[in-house]
């Protein structure tokens, strides 16, 4: 059996008292798209941050590919990072910077040249629905939607075995999210990359996981394959699933 | 309360802050010198720093050469001692006014820009995604623009020496009734090098802290619009201070001797 593609091991953290992952354990297998739901603030986001080391876990470990890459620094960070590709909740295209030189952006910093980075900048951004025209304009100029799809080029443009996706679908309308969500399928198929991805949107957690996992309270509560996630018999899901406000998720404020 | 733990509070954080902001300026000097160098962002910040702020500066040096001799005429006329006016202007203007004024100015144009650019940055994930496209934000972001602030600000200051004591002779000729020839000539006299010199490299370092304190800030910032506001104007302030401070220290150490 090979190793996990991505590996949580009693990951845990806290931002001054407060317990946002409280000794998490999850795992993708290569080639899986692994989906976890959950609630505002149930700690989705620092558990991606803390899988792509963007942040270090108080306690626990974290896998990549088969290897520890918890404490990883500098020139190994790097390295790491070559192998993954990160869509940001608001897209994070650097504004400075025209739309290929955005998508390129990681291309040229492994070396190739700039005409040769422009050309697979094109590619990518036909693979995403965008014509060549739309690489010399700037982030500012695009709508929220074509900001998602630049994103999303900009993640897969050097093929990365492992893709996360942090709320691919949120600000987008109904129309368009199933747009970014078809082709988040396409690319992550097309590249036979692993893909976490974190959303509470649950139309896009159906269309695009194989498994999908709920974290609630900084724990995983449920988890099973996408077809189930309607028969869980799970009563954090069943509450989630439904969009109930009665439920074992308390959403009062001042909650502990 | 206790007011001695009070003051023990504030001095214990303003130490973890002097810490803080000198491991920053050290990680970011370091990386001035290590490769791989990102020479277009390097050229950008260069162009930003040095040329858009030249017509900032060259007012500020013409404004300041020009009060200084009327100001100085004021003084001098009541102890007929008029001929030292050109010595006052060029003395004061190389050693002092040329870079605090300079340096002050750059501050708030840059400092402030510095700040809330890595701030909206931070705010907007472009730091998080810096690091997941294999590239240090403080070789991209921070060393670039520290070694172009480093650079561009004895540039500016030349300029703002030039154009201050051209603003001198302006009023001293034009409006004090100065013979052009004894104008010069009283300049030139008192022009020392090490006058210059001293202003160059006050600039060198007030470009550092500008640089540092703008990243730093920026760096740090919170998030949402407050957080990138706050973030602005802990630079600038910050900066003035330090740049005053570091100019009394620089001119003890050229001068004092």
């Amino acid at each position: 059996m090979t190793a996990p593609a991505i590996r949580l091991q009693g990951v845990s953290k806290r931002f001054g008292g407060k317990v946002v992952l409280d000794g998490l354990d999850l795992e993708a297998a290569r080639g899986e798209s692994l989906v976890v739901i959950g609630g505002s603030g149930a700690g989705k986001s620092v558990a991606v941050k803390c899988a792509l080391g963007l942040m270090r876990p108080d306690a626990g470990r974290v896998f990549l590919g088969g290897a520890e890459t918890t404490a990883l620094r500098g020139a190994a960070r790097e390295a790491v990072m070559r192998r993954c590709g990160m869509l940001f909740q608001g897209g994070a295209l650097f504004d400075s910077l025209r739309v290929w030189e955005n998508v390129a952006f990681g291309l040229i910093r492994r070396g190739a040249g700039r005409a040769a980075a422009k050309a697979t900048a094109a590619d990518k951004l036909a693979a995403v629905g965008l014509g060549p025209e739309v690489g010399e304009m700037l982030p500012a100029e695009l709508s929220g939607g074509m900001q998602k799809r630049v994103a999303l080029a900009r993640a897969i443009a050097a093929d990365p075995e492992i893709v996360f996706f942090d709320e691919p679908t949120t600000g987008l309308d109904p129309i368009m999210a199933d747009v970014i969500n078809e082709l988040i399928v396409e690319c992550v198929r097309g590249l036979g990359a692993t893909a976490l991805s974190i959303t509470h949107d649950m139309a896009s957690a159906r269309k695009i996981a194989d498994r999908i996992a709920m974290l609630h309270g900084g724990r995983l509560v449920w988890q099973g394959p996408a077809a189930e996630i309607d028969s869980s018999g799970n009563a954090y899901v069943e509450q989630f699933v439904r969009g109930r406000a009665e439920g074992p998720i308390r959403t009062a404020p001042g909650r502990p | 309360m206790n007011p001695l733990a009070a003051v023990g509070r504030a001095a214990l954080a303003f130490m973890a802050a002097t810490g803080r902001v000198a491991l920053f300026a050290g990680a970011g000097l370091s990386h001035c010198v290590r490769p791989p160098f990102h020479w277009r962002e390097l050229l950008r910040q260069f162009i930003d720093i040095g040329y858009y702020s030249l017509p900032v500066v060259g007012l500020t040096g013409l404004f300041a050469g020009m009060v200084l001799a009327l100001q100085s005429h004021t003084g001098f006329s009541r102890f007929s001692a008029e001929s030292a006016i050109p010595t006052v202007v060029v003395v004061s203007i190389t050693r002092e006014l040329g870079p605090v004024l300079t340096g002050l100015m750059v501050a708030g144009r840059v400092g402030a820009a510095m700040a809330a650019e890595i701030g909206s940055m931070r705010v907007t994930e472009q730091i998080d995604a810096l690091v997941t496209l294999s590239t240090d934000p403080f070789k991209y972001l921070v060393a670039p623009r520290i070694a172009a602030a480093v650079a561009a600000m004895p540039l500016l200051v030349l300029t703002a020496d030039t154009i201050g004591v051209m603003g001198g002779y302006l009023v001293g000729v034009g409006k004090l009734g100065f013979d052009s020839e004894t104008w010069l000539a009283g300049t030139w006299r008192n022009f020392e090098l090490l006058d210059v010199v001293s202003g160059l490299v006050k600039a060198a370092v007030f470009g550092l802290i500008v640089a540092t304190m703008g990243c730093y800030h920026g760096y740090r910032s919170r998030r949402g619009a407050q957080g990138v506001g706050a973030a602005a104007t802990n630079a600038v302030v910050s900066a003035s201070i330090l740049i005053l401070t570091a100019n009394y220290l620089i001119t003890e150490l050229f001068f004092s001797a």
